[in-house]
């Protein structure tokens, strides 16, 4: 694992044409993202959305994942969720868009909260285990759940958010509503990931022990990340209710969990942005592939061996190897 | 930083290759048809019949609809909603198409509805059978010309009291709309006609291994009643077998169980099962039997209700284009053309919509029997002209909810 290379480039001040570089490109990423629309399909700007809306998801998983070390297999639970408050909240009882959203976050979180006494008893493949078993009963509450879920029928016509000063019922305007999401999720989460609690976080990661020794209440900060990322999660999942129009059991499947975490694996866990390329490359793939061929899963696979074996750590980590090393050539 | 120039890299390639996608616009082109079937996953092998059947349609008719060139563009759903739901953004957004078709299982059907009318492209249901959506909750932009759910289930209720004599019956059905559709409209008629559900179990959708619920199974019942489907359909009755259930208690469902996609799979544990449907292989009639014989030929095994009921589907389209001069451009008028299409000969019978859009078509009660060393549907009774409500008035039946997991409730559990 290679410590905390965040930190490391943090550290090491860069040639100052190198700076003005990285300051510019995520400008031009985000210039990119927002000139995007008329340029393209309407079928490519909906999977945009989308992927968007998923970016959001493996960001969050990253904190537990990335930062934390604990990989779990259960963080379908919070889109779901979300997405169910959504459904639930709007053809039930009409809410509007606040209400949906804070109900989504809120419920996320406070299954985060009850998961996590559960869940962080144990660690590695044991926390595993048991988040996937938890993911299951979510799931399962979901499918079993008739009169609230609507079972396997799921919910159609989740409308599109109400109560905002502008419609979203376009495509264009709720792209731009995932970017806006997108992008307060993303500042959300570096501030967290900068901030002290953050940096015990990765401490934790390298060494329980040692954070221990020196004072930090390991559980407590571990607990406390994993509800953040559930709440996340769940603001994620209020954005996929409005987007689908539409949610049933199997936007909490163990394949849903699965996805999220290759998204992470693939960008390069512990980066944030790497999650969030993740999860564009392969919504993306997933597709636009299908489109010419029936075996895109080939493909698929054939990607995520390639990143396991390749580039272990992610996209984004390959990357800052590769950079790492060009520059220790040089001086 | 170098993260961040990756990732603006990625995203200019992406933009980059998006632009290239983009389709042109075209005006007076082909005929497009967007097809919806699951081409991977555990219902692959269905998703494969149905794209068959369209496809031997256009084979045998030049791939032309009402003079028009015709192509098809097949998306695969995986037979999953949400898949469903995009590749269905896709085909109407990206491909621009005329007219939607296809889809599998009842759950995706409901999800899909809503988004069709929003779009307001004609979608052809051959295959999701789902009860409301001709029923409680229309879809103005669907055209069912498959069936309902509970269709083939109210005949077969009272055929298993008054011919089969089957008084007491367990139901295991798969746990989604399809399968409480097909349980409770046998349910209803069954107990109207004197019979009784003793026990009903369901299993989530994708069940392989039956055992815990085979063991549940009340071993006083005269019968049981399976409704299986895609993978499910494969293993159970082999399992039932196995688990000493066949030689006491005989073996009945819905159509699905043991719908053709599945016979040339099983081997003896199949026989004797009976089951109705809108269709079956062994349909002794000069167009059905060309059919069989052609589509063997063409695809090397026998038509199942999947492959029939999309063969119709490309000739139902034709019919519509036909009657509106092939002028599928203008929607609200091919919607209209495409409800008024009868077919007196389709493999499966003669076919037109009700009232309320579902097709009146025959009911074949069929039975498992090995013939030349093959498993066929043989059928053993035919319900003319069977309706969605069937003998009841439209609106006293749509006056009870629509079949779900604990309606009809069980009365005698």
């Amino acid at each position: 694992m290679t410590p905390g290379a965040e930190s490391m480039i943090g550290a090491v001040p860069l040639p100052t044409g190198t700076m003005a570089f990285a300051l510019l490109l995520p400008g031009l990423a985000l210039a990119a993202l927002l000139v995007a629309p008329p340029f393209l399909s309407g079928f490519l700007l909906t999977l945009l959305t989308q992927a968007l809306i998923y970016a959001i998801l493996a960001m969050s998983l990253d904190i537990v994942l990335g930062y934390t070390g604990l990989a779990s297999l259960g963080h379908a639970a919070y889109l779901g969720l979300g997405a169910y408050a959504v459904a639930i909240l709007t053809t039930r009882h009409g809410a509007g868009f606040w209400v949906t959203l804070v109900a989504g976050i809120l419920l996320a979180a406070a299954v985060a909260a009850v998961f996590g006494l559960v869940a962080l008893r144990a660690s590695g493949v044991y926390f595993l285990m048991i988040t996937l078993a938890l993911g299951m009963v979510a799931w399962g509450l979901a499918h079993r759940w008739v009169t609230l879920t609507q079972g396997d029928n799921g919910i159609s016509s989740v409308p599109r958010p109400t109560g905002l000063p502008v419609s979203l019922a376009a495509a264009v305007p709720y792209y731009y509503f995932a970017l806006i999401a997108f992008a307060l999720a993303f500042w959300f989460l570096r501030t967290v990931v900068r901030s002290p609690f953050g940096r015990t976080l990765v401490g934790i990661r390298e060494s329980e022990s040692r954070m221990r020794t020196l004072g930090y209440n390991v559980w407590l900060h571990k607990y406390v990340g994993f509800v953040i990322a559930g709440g996340v999660g769940g603001f994620a999942g209020v954005f996929w209710g409005y987007y689908n129009g539409f949610v049933s059991p199997a936007d909490l499947e163990l394949a849903t969990s699965v996805e999220i975490l290759l998204m992470v694996a693939l960008g390069g866990r512990g980066t944030l942005v790497g999650p969030a390329i993740g999860a564009g490359i392969i919504v993306l793939l997933k597709n636009l592939v299908s489109v010419y061929t029936q075996r895109w899963l080939l493909i698929l696979g054939a990607v995520y061996i390639g990143t396991i074996v390749y580039a272990p750590e992610g996209i984004v980590g390959a990357v800052r190897q590769w950079h790492a090393s060009t520059r220790r050539k040089r001086t | 930083m170098s993260t961040r120039r990756i990732a603006a890299f990625l995203i200019a390639a992406a933009l980059i290759g998006m632009g290239g996608i983009a389709p042109a616009e075209a005006q007076k082109g082909p005929i497009k048809i967007g097809f919806l079937a699951p081409m991977t996953g555990g219902a692959a092998q269905i998703g494969k019949d149905m794209v068959n059947g369209l496809q031997m349609w256009l084979d045998e008719n030049g791939n032309q609809i009402a003079g028009r060139k015709v192509e098809v563009i097949v998306e695969d759903t995986q037979g999953q909603p949400n898949i469903a739901l995009t590749k269905l953004r896709k085909l109407v957004e990206s491909d621009k198409v005329h007219v939607l078709a296809g889809g599998l299982f009842a759950h995706v059907g409901y999800a899909l509805a809503p988004k069709v009318d929003e779009y307001k492209i004609p979608m052809l249901y051959p295959v999701m059978a789902a009860d409301d959506l001709t029923q409680r909750k229309p879809a103005k932009w669907v055209v069912r010309n498959g069936w309902t759910s509970s269709q083939p289930s109210h005949p077969f209720g009272e055929y298993v009291v008054k011919t089969l004599g089957y008084k007491r019956v367990v139901t295991i059905g798969i746990d989604y709309a399809f399968g409480w559709e097909v349980v409770g409209g046998f349910q209803k008629t069954f107990e109207e006609a004197g019979g009784q559900v003793i026990q009903k179990l369901w299993a989530p959708l994708g069940t392989t291994d039956f055992a815990p619920y085979l063991s549940q199974i009340r071993k006083d019942a005269d019968a049981v009643f399976a409704l299986m489907v895609a993978a499910s359909s494969l293993r159970f009755p082999k399992q039932y077998q196995d688990a000493g259930l066949k030689a006491k208690l005989p073996l009945i469902g819905g159509g699905t169980t043991f719908d053709e996609f599945v016979l040339p799979s099983l081997g003896d544990e199949a026989i004797g099962g009976i089951t109705p449907l809108i269709y079956s292989a062994a349909i002794d009639t000069p167009a059905n039997k060309r059919f069989v014989k052609e589509y063997r030929a063409k695809f090397g095994k026998v038509p199942s209700y999947y492959s029939e009921v999309c063969y119709t589907t490309g000739r139902w389209i034709n019919e519509a284009a036909k009657a509106i001069g092939g002028d599928v451009e203008d929607r609200e008028r091919f919607l209209a053309a495409l409800g008024k299409v009868e077919i007196p000969d389709a493999p499966r019978g003669p076919v037109k919509l009700d009232a309320h859009g579902n097709p009146i078509q025959n009911i074949y009660i069929r039975k498992v029997e090995k013939k030349d060393g093959e498993l066929w549907n043989t059928v053993i009774h035919t319900y003319p002209a069977v309706s969605q409500f069937w003998k009841y008035k439209p609106d006293e039946f749509l006056k009870q909810p629509v079949y779900d997991r604990n309606y009809p409730p069980c009365k005698y559990c």
